[in-house]
């Protein structure tokens, strides 16, 4: 099945997978990015208090002594700092005049140089990056004042650790989330895709002669896609009946032509008159002109349920249908003499459907008309009511109310039985009516019999 | 080329200033290690003869050092960037902790190194390679058995008499001459508030401070002293074992024990063979040797031979690898430090 796939044709889940994959991606590193910088500044607000509390107790152990100021420096605070156990430590205390107390004399200043209270910086320690804090006390006393100021720095290896370990964490909670939605991911593909798989197996469990619509309930996206599966196999289910129906018809039609012309031949052929062989010979040439006027029928008809299914539908001006049967004269060498009279406005009548199809099915009304009516004939096309109608006219009384219902209900149904033309011919006008959506009406009007064609008004015209 | 170099940096030395020095290994060698150390050569040399018997393409050169000037040296090869040893172990571990913390150590990483304890190393810069107490060392003949004091209260209780025979025959390390002396008292000082009581004790009794293990054991052993305060155990031990006038108390109150640090100097001129000396010293047949020579010890106190309880384990105070110590250090902690020492001791007498 898959080899009616084009290889470049990406398969659904395939698609699906992809965006997610990248959604997951995209998403992946963007979160990443965001853990790593949320462990950095965890870490690094973690430690910086060890920092300031190391500094604070550092400073809280100064005392002066005399005029000196002694540092008492506390093992608790190194305690304390010794929390990142693999870090080395740099510490500085220097008097109101800047001089060394204690400590390492080469240690990196604070950045601002107006002493606040508590201040950050990075800096490097021996060829190390470290990170320091800076606290001042001011002292107030009888022979020592102004701000001593205590640093305390540490390198990174502590923090940065940590913010591995925070970031690790957090990609571990992200790893498995991720696996959690690709699972998600599968699983509503899956279910997604179910009802597309069932409809697939629905079609192909089907009888390759069934063209019933399909009734497999499915989703609204995928409506439209049966719903035109449903119009083509609709349009190839008509065909195939109309196919069927004009087999069957032609067959019985011709059946009783064909064997009443035999009939003829084997009369005339043990006829040993020649008088009576020539008149046998006249009634054969006749049955053999009605035959084929039949079989011009029977095509016509062909024709007109060939494109009523088939040919695309375009805009139609019914005037121009009504103006082509006129002209075409096809009358005029059936029965000459007759007057036709065309009748038709300055207003549009515009209808979907098919020219040929529409002048076909006035014809073989016009047909009717010149033989069963009575002279003048109009043929014309106007709008009515909201609809656009095609229609002939003859002076004549029509056929009895009793013949309309037959031929009504032989049109409405397959076709004539008979040899004779008219009820095919109607037959021939109200399929193509109903091809576009219309209906043949056949009624007694003031002036005579009238039959027409109404038809739908095509949208958005007049 | 890289002997010439080696020599150059020799020469470089200030000749006079280490006290012994040994050549290990053949002449022919063509690495010579030069080791500086503040241990006891006589004690160390079978560690280093056990070593060059699994390295004998190595020749050690070990330079015994007082740890004060072994940390001046190394702390000023270091700032100067001078090439001095390749490998250097003290007993004051402060003062490696302080050279690490000054960036003067490169590191290693072994799969011995990580088996360590987290307090016997510190940054894979420094490592603890012995095990070692800090103990009282008394005379078997001239201190009654009723008289030896187990724990401080005891020294404290026979000096507390006026007239007290063992006034002014007490001896102890001079904190100011000797690193590990210092190291000791700054962790008695922190460990418990009997030390102040020792030092004024010490103080009043006219006890004497010196500079050096040996001459405080043997200063016990001929009677010049009955009894000495926080001596390495390991060297009391050694003389304990042919000198049987001499008896050995791990303290019960609490119990020091030290470890040896060892560091690589960044400047080492052969690094990788110093990294194969500090991981023979942590593998077994080094930890063996080390015990042979007594610088690891159980601490069960049977070195005494007093039919005495054992330590319990949690006397035992070891002095971890920790940048805490950097506070010993301190210049001005320091300088209190020994003046406190010396308002209560006056220097005793030097060799």
């Amino acid at each position: 099945m898959n080899s009616h796939i084009p290889p470049w044709q990406m398969s659904l889940v395939a698609r699906v997978a992809l965006a997610v994959a990248l959604l997951l991606a995209v998403g992946g590193v963007l979160v990443s990015v965001a853990a790593f910088a949320y462990g950095r500044q965890a870490a690094q607000d973690a430690y910086d208090r060890l920092l300031v509390g190391a500094a604070n107790e550092i400073a809280a152990s100064i005392a002066v002594e005399g005029t000196e100021l002694l540092v008492d420096l506390p093992v608790s605070a190194f305690q304390l700092l010794a929390l990142a156990p693999e870090d080395r430590i740099a510490y500085r205390v220097t008097g109101p005049a800047g001089e060394l107390l204690t400590g390492y004399g080469d240690l990196p200043d604070p950045p601002d140089s107006p002493a606040r209270s508590l201040d950050f910086y990075d800096a490097t320690f021996s060829g190390e990056a470290a990170r320091f804090a800076a606290v001042t006390r001011r002292f107030a006393e009888r022979n020592v004042s102004g701000p001593v100021q205590v640093i305390v720095g540490q390198t990174l290896r502590a923090r940065r650790a940590l913010a591995l370990e925070i970031t690790q964490r957090a990609l571990v909670v992200l790893a498995g989330a991720g696996v959690l939605m690709s699972l998600l991911a599968v699983f509503v593909v899956r279910s997604a895709l179910r009802p597309l798989d069932r409809l697939a197996e629905a079609v192909a469990r089907r009888d390759p002669y069934d063209l019933t619509p399909i009734a497999v309930p499915v989703p609204k996206e995928t409506e439209a896609m049966v719903g035109a599966l449903n119009g083509f196999m609709g349009r190839i289910d008509q065909q195939v009946r109309a196919m069927r129906g004009l087999i069957s018809d032609t067959a019985h039609q011709l059946r009783t032509p064909v064997a009443a012309l035999r009939a003829q031949a084997d009369l005339a052929a043990g006829e040993p008159d020649g008088a009576r062989r020539d008149a046998i010979v006249t009634r054969i040439h006749r049955r053999t002109l009605d035959l084929g006027h039949l079989l011009d029928q029977m095509l016509s008809r062909a024709l007109v349920i060939h494109r009523g299914e088939s040919v695309r539908r375009e805009t139609v001006d019914l005037r121009d249908a009504a103006l082509e049967v006129v002209e075409a004269g096809d009358v005029a060498l059936t029965a000459p003499g007759v007057e036709i009279r065309l009748m038709i406005g300055e207003r549009a009548v515009m209808v979907r459907g098919d020219l040929l199809s529409l002048t076909e099915a006035a014809k073989n009304l016009l047909g009717n008309a010149v033989k069963y009516g009575r002279a003048p004939v109009r043929v014309g096309a106007s709008v009515e009511q909201g609809r656009a109608v095609l229609w002939v006219e003859d002076c004549g009384r029509g056929p009895s109310a009793a013949l309309l219902e037959r031929l009504g209900r032989r049109f409405a149904h397959d076709s004539v039985t008979r040899g004779e033309g008219s009820g095919l011919g109607l037959a021939i006008a109200a399929a193509v009516a109903q091809a576009y959506g219309g209906e043949l009406v056949l009624e007694q009007v003031e002036a005579g019999f009238r039959a027409a064609l109404i038809l739908p008004l095509a949208e958005g015209l007049e | 080329m890289r002997i010439l170099c080696v020599i150059l940096c020799l020469l470089a030395l200030p000749a006079t200033a280490q006290e012994i020095r040994r050549s290990f290994g053949r002449q022919t060698a063509t690495v010579r290690l030069l080791v500086r150390s503040t241990t006891d050569i006589e004690v160390f040399s079978p560690v280093i003869d056990a070593f060059l018997a699994v390295r004998p393409d190595l020749a050690v050169d070990y330079e015994q050092w007082g740890s004060n000037l072994l940390y001046d040296l190394t702390l000023s090869d270091c700032a100067s960037g001078r090439r001095g040893a390749d490998v250097v172990i003290s007993s004051g571990v402060h003062q490696m902790v302080q050279l690490v913390n000054n960036a003067c150590a490169a590191p290693h990483v072994s799969a011995l190194t990580t088996a360590l304890p987290a307090a016997l190393r510190w940054r894979d810069e420094l490592w603890g390679i012995t095990r070692e107490a800090a103990v009282i060392v008394y005379n078997r003949d001239l201190v009654p058995p009723e008289d030896v004091p187990l724990t401080r209260f005891d020294l404290l209780d026979l000096l507390r008499p006026t007239a007290s025979p063992y006034a002014g025959k007490v001896a102890t390390y001079d904190v100011e001459s000797s690193g590990l002396g210092y190291l000791f008292a700054f962790s008695d000082a922190r460990e418990a508030t009997t030390f102040g009581a020792l030092l004024e004790s010490l103080g009043r009794t006219g006890a004497v401070a010196t500079c050096c293990s040996a001459e405080i054991i043997d200063g016990v052993a001929n009677g010049t002293y009955l009894i000495a305060y926080n001596v390495l155990g390991s060297y009391a031990q050694v003389a304990a074992q042919s000198d049987p006038r001499i008896g050995i108390v791990l303290p019960q109150d609490y119990t020091l024990v030290l470890s040896r640090a060892l560091m690589i100097p960044k400047a080492a001129a052969h690094a990788d063979q110093a990294e194969a000396l500090l991981d023979f010293l942590l593998s077994a047949a080094g930890r063996a040797a080390l015990s042979d020579v007594l610088l690891i010890t159980a601490l069960s106190d049977k070195a005494g031979a007093e039919d005495r309880p054992p330590l319990s384990e949690t006397a035992l105070r070891p002095i971890g690898l920790s940048p805490a110590l950097i506070v010993a250090l301190d210049q001005q902690k320091r300088a209190q430090f020994i003046r406190r020492w010396r308002e209560n001791l006056s220097r005793g007498v030097r060799p």
